[in-house]
């Protein structure tokens, strides 16, 4: 009883595996257009963010103040022109770009990890953990900074740790993550730890602003010395989340599969789950809780790039970058009085509504 | 031998499902485990997969415990095909049977021919090769399965794990996956276990046959001696004769109505027992 029709003879080498290699190689080839096309536009972004402020300043002076830090131009500049260019602008831009980048970084592990398409580093709670941890120290009067490194990232660190593990067992029912109650949780462990944040401000006499910088978030008056905080924690964490990008996709088919692959689970989920807290701890030691950057950066990444998550973590660095650069400029020059909105009311702003139309959409379809 | 169990018991926290398993499987033998709903089938498989750690007993794979095995080695040697499959993110499934080349890849290396060749080669074998870049999101559930076959076979393994892999397919998409597994058996000498119910599929290509009821191995043997009326009427409870196919020659199993008649038939039999004891 044999079956001709059957392929059971070996695959000639030929022409199934050229097309499928050149299919491959378009792949790559989109995917490097993108990240050259994002990263144009990131360099172009930065600029002109540098360039909106309420200081009128030209072009010419942004350049010479850049080109003259760089060590390219020599010629004489205005002290007042290179303070706020270099001191405040750049530098501000700079961080709200490496803010953007781990955010949406911190996103896209966590929803693959979870298995969520809802989660992000605001929504489970780790964000404001994270917040948490800084908060306290700054208020027993821990800070300063050590060679460039500040204790406060690791607060945020043990905070973001702390919401996590809370989070998890909340939302773990008979030995599984739940994953219509890992949101949940994520929304109680927040809303608690977001009153604590207030309590402990409160109790130390703090402005009301301050508060607000923790919880809402902002750039407010940050500079250099926060992206110093904050680089060691980006490259540690992206480094690790690269390394497993690949596991991260086999993770993404759930537990299971994800052993019969050959993924040592616990292991590699423990080690992702501290590439997204590196990640958002050291965006929020320096800002405060920004909210859905996490959320909405991965899922446009998605529908771009689909769901290989080495691309998707490079694109979505980039495109929260960019993101989370422009909702800053947004920030500065929304209100006309000329008062600062605190970046994580813009950001919520816009995400509220995407977030929204994502739980309709998955429900619908039937997706979680 | 490939695999060795021994003195093997296994359940859930306070719940046993199974006691006092000794088997081996040689290589290259096509074993068929069968038995009623909730015997303990894929529970057993889960074991042997590594993913259920034995509550007493050693399950032994190659020459090791399969607990032991480092992750990557033992997806080498052990593909497992689930029942289903539920995948949430829109991965083509070229992408999919990709991922069964994991354990043998290098980290962050980057794609090689034999990589590919095996991954197209095993879609072509499970007739999949037309879904290469369509989402496996969006694809049919007997097509997702016969993905997931195929991500199996692309892991080139020694031994294949199947657990009620072929239930959701159709007749001709059976008889294609199981005639790919028992030539993949004959010539390359793949060892494959499945968990199955269809009793006709199992006695049409499988050699041996293991029967599980009430928590133990009931009959173990070549599928020519153990596929009888009696031993399948007594592990399913239900009245069974066995026929002969006049062309090919295999044993065929035909299932008789539950009647009134059986009923008390069985009710008279449990009423002599009880007497006994």
């Amino acid at each position: 009883m044999k079956i001709n029709s059957l392929p059971m003879k070996d695959l000639d080498r030929g022409a199934d595996l050229a097309a499928a290699r050149s299919r491959y190689q378009a792949g790559a080839r989109r995917f490097a257009m993108a990240l050259i096309i994002l990263s144009l536009v990131l360099v172009g972004s930065v600029v002109l963010a540098t360039g909106i402020g309420r200081m009128d300043i030209g072009w010419g002076a942004i350049a010479a103040v850049v080109l003259g830090k760089l060590g390219l131009y020599t010629g004489s500049l205005d002290r007042t022109t290179d303070v706020v260019v270099w001191g405040i602008r750049l530098s501000r831009v700079v961080l709200s770009g490496l803010v953007g980048a781990s955010l949406a970084t911190a996103g896209v592990i966590f929803q693959g990890l979870l298995l969520n398409p809802l989660a992000d580093p605001f929504t489970i709670g780790v964000s404001t953990g994270a917040a948490f941890g800084v908060a306290l120290l700054v208020t027993l009067g821990v800070g300063g900074s050590f060679l460039g490194l500040s204790p406060l990232p690791l607060g945020a660190l043990v905070g973001a740790l702390g919401a996590m593990m809370a989070v998890l067992v909340l939302s773990r029912e008979a030995g599984r993550i739940r994953k219509e109650t890992l949101i949940l949780a994520g929304i109680v462990v927040s809303t608690f730890l977001s009153a604590l944040i207030s309590l402990v401000k409160s109790l130390d006499e703090e402005s009301l602003s301050a508060i607000v910088f923790w919880i809402m978030g902002s750039f407010s008056g940050r500079g250099w010395i926060h992206v110093g905080f904050l680089i060691p924690y980006m490259i540690f964490g992206l480094a690790l989340a690269f390394m497993y990008h690949r596991e991260l996709d086999i993770l993404a088919l759930g537990e299971e599969q994800s052993h019969h692959l050959g993924v040592a689970v616990s292991a590699v989920r423990l080690k992702l789950l501290l590439a997204a807290s590196l990640l958002t701890a050291g965006a929020v030691s320096v800002s405060g809780v920004i909210g859905f950057v996490g959320l909405v950066v991965p899922h446009l990444v998605r529908v771009l790039a689909g769901p290989s998550h080495g691309r998707l973590l490079a694109l979505s660095a980039l495109a929260g970058a960019l993101i989370l650069i422009w909702a800053d400029v947004l920030s500065r020059i929304l209100l006309a009085s000329g008062q600062e909105l605190p970046v994580g009311v813009v950001t919520a702003l816009l995400g509220g509504p995407f977030f929204f139309y994502l739980l309709k959409s998955r429900r619908s379809r039937g997706m979680w | 031998m490939v695999i060795k169990v021994e003195a093997l018991n296994l359940g859930y926290e306070d719940r046993a499902v199974l006691t006092g398993l000794n088997f081996q499987v040689n290589r290259g033998e096509f074993v068929g485990i069968l038995g009623p709903n909730g015997s303990g089938k894929s529970t057993l498989l889960q074991a042997i997969s590594g993913l259920l750690p034995p509550q007493q007993g050693r399950i032994i794979v190659k020459s090791e415990a399969v607990g032991a095995l480092p992750s990557r080695l033992r997806a080498q040697i052990l593909a497992v095909v689930p029942q289903s499959t539920d995948v949430r993110f829109p991965f083509s499934c070229l992408e999919i049977v990709l991922m069964g080349r994991y354990p043998r890849r290098r980290r962050l290396g980057t794609l090689t021919d034999t990589d590919l060749v095996a991954a197209l080669q095993s879609m072509r074998r499970t007739t999949t090769a037309h879904l290469k870049e369509r989402s496996i999101t969006e694809v049919s559930g007997g097509e997702c399965q016969r993905v997931v076959i195929a991500r199996a076979l692309a892991q080139d393994p020694e031994i294949l794990l199947l657990d009620e892999a072929t239930s959701s397919l159709d007749v001709r998409k059976k008889l294609e996956i199981f005639a790919i597994l028992q030539y993949l058996n004959e010539t390359r000498g793949l060892t494959v276990l499945c968990a199955m119910h269809d009793l006709n599929l199992a006695a049409l290509y499988c050699r041996r046959l293991m029967f599980i009821k009430d928590g133990r191995i009931a009959v173990d043997g070549p599928t020519a001696e153990v596929f009888t009326p009696e031993i399948l009427s007594r592990v399913y409870e239900t009245p069974m004769e066995v026929v002969r196919h006049p062309g090919h020659q295999r044993p065929y199993a035909v299932m008789l109505p539950l009647s009134p008649e059986t009923r008390e038939a069985e009710a008279a039999a449990e009423a002599r027992e009880a007497a006994q004891s």
